[in-house]
């Protein structure tokens, strides 16, 4: 069946799975897991050089930039104005005018602070930069991060790192129906079933690393989370049937010996 | 002369680049980021932008991330 690509901004990529790079307890292991994925794009955090041990290789030196498109985060910023800070680092790191973009707003839930997003949006859209911010999975807020210019929305599922899987599909559905821009459900995904929810929500994508990278067996997870998403884009465009409160037989009820 | 390098001091021999101080440093210019008192220096600049006393350098690169 033909599968049509994730096009966010002006690229477009084939695998609708985006994954993180951190948490690994190896680079070689996350090497293996992102090859497993079959993710094209991959988010990677900024962060202070190392600068008393100069031994330890680049992260740079275990992704291959010509096969995996990255995504720089702005993940620990508190505010706009870091965020908007460490984007622009981004760029130059990564010659790269994309961002994922996070603000949060509380050390504990990791949620994001909806209006130092929104800010922090309008900042960096108007600097040129590609802004997919990480929001909660509030459509009001979606609406308004996407009239700032943001290239995709992207709610979360449940808390970063959680695992809990998608805790309110209902409105997960009601951004995606409002939005003109891709809807990428960024964190929260624990096992493949989770993606494939949201995948059969009609998503445009998922976005994880804990569920990934924390898994006994992340090379394993991530074939999963790759089958899944697949699978789940799938029975989305296949139409799933009506839920019935009662049996509709499966068998013809015409012919049945004895009767 | 001091400066303050990723948030420590660090002393040099008096004014430079940031080209030459990321080659004291050892560090690949492709590979990473730099902040000067707040600025982000494009890597074209790096060999015509002095740092000066009491400067704020931020040297960033990429670590896994989510």
């Amino acid at each position: 069946m033909p599968e049509s690509l994730l096009t966010i901004a002006d690229k477009s990529f084939s695998s609708r799975l985006i994954v993180g790079s951190g948490k690994y307890l190896t680079n070689d292991l996350m090497v293996q897991a992102l090859e497993a994925s079959g993710a094209e794009m991959v988010t990677v955090a900024v962060r202070r050089v190392n600068l008393s041990d100069r031994s330890t290789r680049s992260l740079l030196d275990y992704i291959d930039t010509s096969r995996y498109f990255l995504l720089p985060n702005t993940a620990g910023c508190y505010s706009a104005d870091d965020a908007v800070r460490a984007a622009r680092l981004g760029r130059e790191a990564g010659l790269s005018n994309w961002v994922k973009l996070e603000v949060i707003g509380d050390e504990k839930t990791l949620f994001p602070d909806n209006e130092a997003l929104l800010e922090a949006t309008r900042i960096l859209v108007k600097e040129g930069f590609i802004v997919l911010p990480y929001t909660n999975d509030d459509p009001i807020t979606c609406r308004k991060l996407e009239d700032e210019g943001a290239a995709a929305v992207m709610p979360l599922g449940a808390p970063i790192g959680s695992g809990l899987g998608i805790q309110n599909p209902n409105n997960i559905q009601i951004i995606k129906a409002a939005s003109n821009v891709p809807v990428i459900v960024d964190a929260g995904v624990g096992t493949a079933s989770d993606a494939a929810i949201a995948m059969e929500l009609g998503v445009d994508g998922v976005l994880m690393n804990t569920g990934i990278a924390g898994a006994d067996n992340p090379v394993e997870m991530a074939e999963a989370m790759k089958l899944s998403v697949k699978a789940g884009r799938l029975a989305y465009l296949a139409g799933r049937i009506p839920r019935k409160m009662y049996a509709t037989a499966s068998s013809p009820i015409d012919g049945i010996v004895g009767s | 002369m001091n400066i303050v390098l990723n948030g420590e001091t660090y002393k040099t021999a008096g004014p430079l680049t940031i080209g030459r101080l990321l080659f004291h440093l050892d560090i690949d210019r492709r590979r990473v980021a730099v902040e000067h008192n707040m600025n982000v220096i494009k890597k074209s600049n790096y060999d015509s932008t002095i740092v000066h006393r009491d400067d704020a350098i931020e040297v960033v690169n990429f670590i896994g991330g989510g």
